[in-house]
């Protein structure tokens, strides 16, 4: 059995992906001449678009480092014969981390009172003035580049080690060890930098704080699991469109199965959340803590609310539930277009609604910086994938990856 | 519950009993049961097994709990004995989310234990018979079942050329409910005709 381990960009992806970014640019271009020189109110709607799209992007190839440090850390042999291809997607977080910190910085820089209130906060606000220690322009400005280059840093060394014994023959057992042991290392800091950022601090500060009286304790995870599960559906089409190019010979459906149960969990998982902070705050009806929900359940954005639920929730639940359809490939590249989109209208409600409370403005402008983006991820992934061997031959987890069985 | 003829081989490779398997269904013999101290990835698919319908069973038992929780609930609260809790409206559906999840996963927990009891034929009081008693140590029992067609002989004679290190022909009850009694309980002895059931 010969493999073909060098992916070669099809001339139609690469066209498609350039077509996506123009899309993208024309989009921004047109959306700063209609939003952006408007007043405070229309000015806040470009801004927000970029910001949630940016974020959400970054965030879900970001989770394709995720994926690969915990599987790593996990001693996962599984994933091994498609980890190139979540490595590949995680380069992306290189130009989009870059976009995302310049939006950011902008948005704090350029004083966009509009969606960061507590950027100048008043000072008989006791609530904003108690939170600046955390809520500040110089923190925000500090923490957001370390968060990002924490990611691009760590991501491009777990990246190097999995590649440095391409050239090499199969590892002894004691080099296997070692490598092993290295690779769990910095699988590990990536993790631990990860939980400083995603699980915890990084939505407060990008999302949160547009809310910033309000506060939930569930909100990181909240985003986390959103990202997460996103990134797994983002893997998964990248593994079944490789397949379908007649590359990755060594995957079959039980590393489908696998995938297809990390989308099924962490729908559920997304959706525990998701009611722990509703239910909670619901129940205890504390005016401060409802102001969050009331113009997204009671307001104009009910619909999308409960768009967000079925489509995150009682989709996945009552579609992957079965057996048979985490086994096939056509239901997967469905669940997994839905479920990116799904997460995406998530992030579009967690900034949008908190931006403007009255209307709901869903347009060509969000699909056009989407589809940007969209492109950006196919442009940079295409590229990675192009540049290096498919599999990860020499690993000396590799063979339980080809032997794997659910 | 009739009483049937079964050959039992015993294998102590996992790289034999494979190919033993399939060598065993091509030449046509009815495979009883294997056991095996762990559970094999890939035996049930070699011996032809179709896949369990545990989980669809698990399924209705939790749809049927959430609709248990969800009914009983409203019924209490909206028509049975109506109470005015904190203002909130009289069908507070995410309160009682937490109870319906709760209800959905014991009734489809405890329902599965039972159908998984009933599917093994196990239940209290009920004693199995043993093929071997090493099946749960460290051998892997491959059980034949004998019909009109089978003979004894051949059976034992394909089995040892398929790889089985031991071979003996018993004889039990393979019912519901009325499991032998095993008689005999020293747990290392030679099987031998003697230790038939």
């Amino acid at each position: 059995m010969s493999f073909r381990e060098q992916f070669e960009i099809p001339a139609k992806y690469k066209m498609w992906s350039l077509i996506l970014m123009a899309v993208g640019l024309v989009s921004i271009l047109v959306g700063y001449f209609m939003y952006g020189t408007g007043d405070e109110h229309t000015n806040a709607r470009f801004w927000a678009v970029l910001l949630y799209n940016s974020v959400y992007f970054l965030l879900i190839v970001n989770a394709a480092m995720f994926f690969i440090c915990a599987t790593t850390l996990a001693m996962g042999g599984w994933q091994m014969s498609f980890r190139r291809v979540a490595e590949a997607i995680s380069t992306a977080v290189i130009p989009i981390g870059i976009i995302t910190g310049v939006i950011l910085i902008a948005l704090v820089v350029g004083h966009k009172h509009h969606i960061y209130h507590w950027i100048t906060p008043d000072p008989n606000d006791h609530i904003l003035m108690g939170k600046t220690g955390f809520l500040n322009p110089t923190f925000f400005i500090v923490w957001t580049s370390l968060t990002l280059i924490g990611w691009i840093f760590l991501g491009a060394k777990m990246r190097s080690v999995s590649r440095e014994i391409d050239n090499g023959g199969p590892l002894s057992a004691e080099e296997g060890k070692k490598y092993i042991f290295k690779n769990t290392i910095w699988g590990s800091l990536y993790l631990v930098w990860f939980g400083l950022t995603v699980a915890s601090t990084v939505p407060w500060l990008w999302f949160m704080s547009i809310d910033a009286h309000w506060y939930s304790t569930m909100y990181s995870w909240y985003t986390f699991a959103s990202s997460f599960v996103a990134g797994i559906s983002l893997i998964t089409l990248y593994v079944i469109y490789l397949k379908n190019q007649g590359y990755l010979e060594l995957v079959n459906q039980e590393h489908l199965h696998d995938l297809g149960k990390f989308m099924f969990a962490f729908s559920v998982f997304w959706t525990y959340l998701w009611f722990s902070q509703y239910m909670l705050i619901w129940y205890a009806n504390i005016p401060e803590e409802t102001v969050y929900f009331k113009h997204r359940v009671q307001g104009p954005y009910r619909g999308i609310f409960f768009l967000n639920l079925i489509i995150n929730f009682i989709a996945p639940l009552l579609i992957l539930m079965r057996r048979s359809s985490k086994r096939n490939y056509t239901l997967l590249v469905f669940m997994s277009v839905l479920i990116i989109f799904g997460h995406w209208i998530d992030f579009y409600q967690m900034v949008i609604a908190s931006v403007s409370k009255e209307h709901v403005e869903l347009g060509l402008f969000d699909f056009g910086v989407a589809a940007g983006f969209i492109g950006l991820i196919m442009w940079a992934t295409g590229n990675a994938l192009s540049k290096h061997s498919l599999i990860n031959r020499n690993h000396p987890f590799l063979k339980e990856s080809i032997i794997h069985h659910t | 519950m009739a009483k049937k003829k079964f050959v039992v081989g015993c294998f102590d490779d996992e790289k034999v009993l494979f190919p033993a398997v399939k060598k065993v269904r091509k030449a046509g013999y009815k495979i009883h049961d294997v056991y095996t101290p762990f559970p094999i990835h890939g035996l049930d698919q070699a011996m032809g097994l179709r896949d369990t319908s545990l989980h669809t069973a698990g399924f209705i038992y939790g749809i049927t709990g959430t609709t248990t929780a969800l009914t009983f609930m409203s019924w209490v609260f909206n028509k049975d004995w109506p109470l005015n809790i904190g203002g909130k409206p009289h069908f507070p559906l995410p309160a009682f989310i937490p109870i319906t999840f709760e209800l959905t996963v014991l009734f489809s927990a405890v329902g599965m234990v039972l159908t998984f009891c009933y599917l093994c034929q196990l239940a209290p009081f009920v004693k199995k018979h043993h093929f071997h008693a090493r099946a749960t140590d460290d051998l892997f029992v491959m059980v034949l079942e004998c019909t009109s067609r089978t003979n004894e002989a051949d059976a034992k004679a394909f089995l040892e050329s398929v790889g089985a290190k031991e071979i003996n022909v018993q004889e039990a009850e393979d019912g519901w409910w009325l499991g032998r009694y095993a008689k005999e309980q020293k747990l290392y002895s030679t099987p031998s005709e003697n230790s038939l059931a």
